[in-house]
């Protein structure tokens, strides 16, 4: 069963991405919203952990809110796909299940 | 009324939680009172000063012009902390460039930022006589 998980929490601040990234299985797709967009960002003290889980995992960011934080599309970690809300809405459409982590 | 220094303390990134924007607001009431007002931005906070926010993809309002005329109300101590930036992959010049104009130097345009270690940060905590974190 596909499941496409949200984050929505920065990783410098809670654990959600760390906990996600562990506990999602192979072929699920992680989605980073809100400030979880931050987890997105290449260079920082969590980029290596997100790098980490994309050979069994794809991994989203919202664009609008990295734009929101100023934060650029050209700086994410090689391999994050960049969606709108419409590709949200098809995310969500293509799993099976939405897993939170809020 | 005695003047006293009054510090806040900015650790969450904005938009994603009120804290950033509610701390703004603090900020400004503080000034009105013509208090000794300083503010640092250390963890996500360092996120509330980035360069090129642009929320129209959100629909919420970006607030983030509003720390450019902190220096119009004589705000012009805008602590960041060195750790939490890099951290975060990010530099000085990821953040807006924010300016304070000096009255007695012929109006000159000084930074307010000042880029510290945590533990001169710890230092200028230690001065303050109110202290208000986000």
């Amino acid at each position: 069963m596909s499941t496409l998980h949200t984050v929505n929490k920065s990783p410098f601040e809670r654990d959600s991405l760390s906990s996600c990234i562990r506990l999602a299985a192979k072929g699920h797709s992680i989605l980073l919203i809100e400030d979880g967009a931050l987890g997105a960002m290449a260079g920082t003290d969590h980029s290596d952990m997100v790098a980490g889980v994309m050979k069994d995992v794809s991994v989203y960011v919202l664009g609008p809110d990295l734009a929101a934080r100023g934060m650029s599309e050209d700086r994410i970690i090689d391999g994050i796909q960049v969606v709108d809300y419409s590709g949200f809405v098809e995310l969500t459409a293509k799993h099976d299940t939405c897993q939170s982590w809020l | 009324m005695a003047t006293k220094k009054f510090m806040f303390i900015n650790r969450k990134a904005p938009y994603g939680t009120v804290y950033a924007l509610e701390s703004l607001e603090v900020v400004l009431i503080g000034a009105a009172f013509e208090q000794d007002v300083s503010l640092a931005f250390i963890g996500d906070g360092v996120y509330q000063i980035a360069k090129g926010q642009s929320t129209d993809g959100i629909g919420m309002k970006n607030f983030s012009p509003t720390y450019k005329a902190l220096g119009d109300y004589e705000i012009t101590k805008l602590y960041v902390e060195k750790e939490s930036l890099e951290a975060r992959g990010l530099t000085l010049d990821d953040l807006m460039p924010l300016v304070w104009e000096d009255e007695d130097d012929d109006y000159a345009e000084k930074p307010s930022i000042r880029l510290v270690s945590s533990a001169e940060l710890a230092e200028v905590f230690d001065d303050q006589d109110v202290v208000l974190s986000f």
